[in-house]
């Protein structure tokens, strides 16, 4: 969980803050920070679909799962046990 | 069309006719056929001319000796003929046919309301000798430029920055105001601009220079009266059409051809169907096409050309033009922008000129006076669903919002409804409409070194915007608050300037805007919101008064905003550019980059190595790529080398003797001053 929750915040350094260290928690919501626009949603979903190799379906694009470091970590575990599951 | 430029020495000595002249040589683009120069003691003018009116007569710096008065003029005055008619009755005598005499006799008859009198398109400058005093006033909604500063005794103007820094004792250097400004509205709010000390006159203003005092006055300001008595809607389209008619049919004046722009849009579809009206001539348009499917619009062009019967002509332009001659339009718009979008714009003028034209009439003005904009819709659907924030019906309308926009369309209503959310005090914000987009480009200012941030932080952009409201503006419906902020920030500041006199004047070309007849704009303010966007069908009212004239098609069409690739035409789709620009490296690189002192090095290699991974595709990566590099271009070309062309570029045209010869003339050849016998200067202080 941590590890995911590190690599998140060095994707989300170097891609949306230009290199700037991270100055929120792992609760903070990205919309509210002001960190991902309406196109960076796009760019972390490429990121996590390349990253984890499995895909967002469209009714999972939703903040619940995207918005802040907590709510991807939740939402990477359950996406890649189901694909533990289903291998 | 032209470009003027001139001095004046508040001491009262005399001005030097060289340098007059040499600030003529970087305006040679806008005014290739002759240039003159005028001196007259510590009152200099100067001006070099694209001849389209009364070819042989209309030479500048024009004089009414009788009345000691001259006048440097860019622009048009349509109603000319009118005027001088009205003129006549009155006891004036004209030498010549052209709309720069009616200016002098305008002010002669009129005083400084003779603006008030104009339907036109213009930046002037009156010398009044008889009561000392310079008038100079530029049109009702910023069609053309006029700068001024004043620096060391001296107070001068021009129709561009670069002319006013051809004298060493203006000052070049970035005024952080103004570029914290662009980076929230797309442009500085004149009368700033983004360098220090340099102002620019802002629309429908006169500025008087008279014992050493600069005064500015607004002579005009759209005031949106809406006329909420019941009539017919039919009542409503039918006036419109005839006005556009009238509007297009006076901007068909020209001794020489007059062609017209094509975007494949409403606006310019409009705009060549009336031209045909007033015309049995065969109309020649021109067209930008795209390599890239994602902004081309032929389909719609062709549509257009054959249903309309044009001669046309048009010019693709590809990412890698765009990334050539960008330093080149950068050179011109005098002020960085955030899309690439004015580069295309530049290639088209040049076809047009290249084609023999100097003239065309064009369809900017439509979106702001007749709510087209996608920004009108939005805050339009916004403050609906703000309204009932539990509607799932309401919050559906958000995601038809920008159908358009290959990123938009895979997002979710949950997203929507997060992007879009309204603050309840946002509500009562006389800028509601416009937070969205000012607070999503004010994130570039987080590319910005920490000294400059601070800068921009001391200073609140918003309330230089709040401050230019009218009293009456809080009267106004939501809808017509919305027009008035895009049509007094964005039109002026970037619209008509960075994408349009500087494009086209780059290579000689004149635009010419029915949309923006003082009439059609003074008519729109009063037409009721629910007719110019019915439900969310745009500029509704236009689309009905032109239904007869616009092929269906065209009418049916969902609007696409006029739009150019960014990041990739420096570094190809995907990063896949095999060749990077030189100079986009070197303006880039990290040591440049910390040497300007603008941007923090590290973000903006972050930034570029991003782009040359192809990863830069989010409107952010987009607007801070191009915006740092055009301001990298603006520090580069104004500020640290700045080079003008020599006046040597005024050797090759030719020197006509103004009409109306009064004092002291500056033989350009020989630069030697005649003595006057006719005058003499008055001399003392001004």
């Amino acid at each position: 969980m941590t590890d995911h929750a590190q690599a998140l915040r060095e994707f989300i350094r170097e891609n949306f803050l230009y290199g700037k260290e991270p100055s929120f928690s792992d609760d903070d919501s990205f919309l509210d920070m002001g960190i991902i626009d309406s196109t960076g949603v796009l760019e972390l979903v490429a990121h996590l679909e390349g990253r984890h190799g499995f895909t967002i379906e469209d009714d999972e694009l939703v903040p619940e799962n995207l918005d802040s470091i907590h709510n991807l970590v939740k939402f990477i575990k359950r996406k890649t046990q189901h694909l533990d599951v289903s291998a | 069309m032209c470009g003027i430029a001139g001095i004046v020495h508040f001491d009262g000595s005399d001005v030097s006719g060289r340098l007059v002249r040499r600030m003529l040589a970087p305006l040679a683009h806008r005014g290739p056929d002759e240039y003159g120069v005028h001196v007259d003691g510590p009152v200099g003018l100067g001006h070099v001319r694209l001849s389209i009116i009364d070819l042989a007569g209309g030479q500048q710096p024009m004089h009414f000796p009788e009345r000691g008065l001259s006048v440097t003029f860019n622009g048009e005055i349509f109603n000319y003929i009118e005027l001088r008619a009205e003129l006549e009755t009155k006891g004036h005598r004209f030498r010549t046919r052209s709309d720069t005499e009616v200016i002098l006799h305008a002010y002669d008859e009129y005083g400084d309301d003779c603006v008030e009198h104009f339907n036109g398109q213009w930046a002037f400058a009156i010398h009044d000798r008889r009561r000392r005093r310079m008038f100079l006033s530029r049109d009702r909604l910023g069609v053309r430029p006029l700068f001024f500063t004043v620096a060391k005794g001296k107070f001068l103007f021009a129709s561009e920055v670069k002319s006013l820094f051809v004298d060493p004792d203006v000052p070049r250097e970035i005024d952080p105001i103004g570029l914290g400004q662009l980076f929230t509205f797309w442009s500085p709010l004149a009368p700033r601009t983004v360098f220090e000390g340099i102002s620019e006159l802002p629309p429908g203003c006169n500025l008087t220079l008279k014992d050493g005092r600069l005064r500015t006055r607004r002579y005009w300001q759209l005031r949106y009266d809406v006329d909420e008595r019941w009539r017919p809607e039919q009542e409503w389209a039918d006036e419109l059409l005839e006005l556009l008619t009238d509007a297009a049919r006076l901007r068909l004046r020209s001794d020489v051809p007059v062609g017209a722009y094509l975007s494949g849009g409403l606006d310019s579809t409009v705009n060549a169907a009336l031209v045909q009206q007033c015309t049995s001539a065969a109309l020649r348009t021109f067209s930008i096409t795209f390599d890239s499917p994602e902004f081309d619009e032929t389909a719609y062009q062709r549509q257009v050309v054959d249903a309309l019967g044009t001669e046309h002509q048009a010019i693709c332009c590809t990412r890698q033009d765009i990334g050539q001659i960008f330093p080149e339009v950068i050179w011109h718009t005098e002020q960085p922008i955030l899309r690439t979008a004015p580069a295309p714009l530049f290639l088209l003028s040049e076809l047009v000129h290249d084609g023999g034209y100097k003239v065309v009439l064009t369809g900017e003005g439509a979106d702001e006076m007749f709510g087209g904009y996608d920004i009108f819709k939005e805050a339009k659907v916004r403050r609906f669903w703000a309204a009932e924030p539990e509607s799932a019906f309401r919050a559906l309308l958000l995601g038809r919002l920008y159908p358009y926009l290959p990123n938009m369309r895979a997002q979710s209503l949950a997203y929507h409804k997060a992007f879009f959310h309204v603050r309840s005090e946002d509500l009562d914000n006389p800028m509601f409409s416009h937070l969205p987009r000012w607070e999503m480009t004010s994130r570039l200012k987080t590319f910005c070194t920490a000294e400059l941030q601070a800068a921009m932080r001391e200073h609140d952009v918003y309330a230089d915007c709040l401050a230019m409201l009218p009293a009456e503006f809080a009267a106004w419906p939501p809808f017509c608050q919305s027009q008035f902020l895009e049509t007094t920030t964005l039109l002026p500041g970037y619209i008509l300037s960075s994408q349009g006199d500087r494009m086209a004047m780059a290579h000689g070309v004149e635009g010419r805007f029915p949309f923006l007849d003082h009439r059609v704009a003074e008519f729109a303010a009063r037409v009721p919101p629910r007719l110019k966007m019915k439900g969310l069908c745009e500029k509704y009212i236009l689309k009905r008064a032109t239904r007869h004239i616009v092929p269906e098609a065209v009418a049916r069409r969902t609007k696409q905003p006029y739009r150019a690739p960014d990041a990739e035409s420096f570094f190809g789709p995907g990063g896949s550019a095999s060749s990077v620009p030189e100079y986009v490296e070197t303006l880039l690189s990290p040591r440049r980059i910390e040497e300007d002192g603008l941007f923090q090095p590290e973000a903006v290699e972050r930034l570029v190595e991003k782009a040359r991974r192809g990863n830069a595709i989010g409107f952010k990566d987009n607007m801070a790529l191009v915006g740092i590099l055009s301001t990298q271009l603006v520090v580069e070309q104004f500020v640290r080398n700045f080079t003008p062309p020599s006046d040597r570029v005024l050797d090759a045209m030719e020197q006509k003797q103004p009409v109306g010869v009064l004092g002291p003339m500056v033989d350009a050849d020989s630069l030697t001053i005649s003595p006057s016998t006719a005058t003499s200067p008055e001399g003392g202080q001004w």
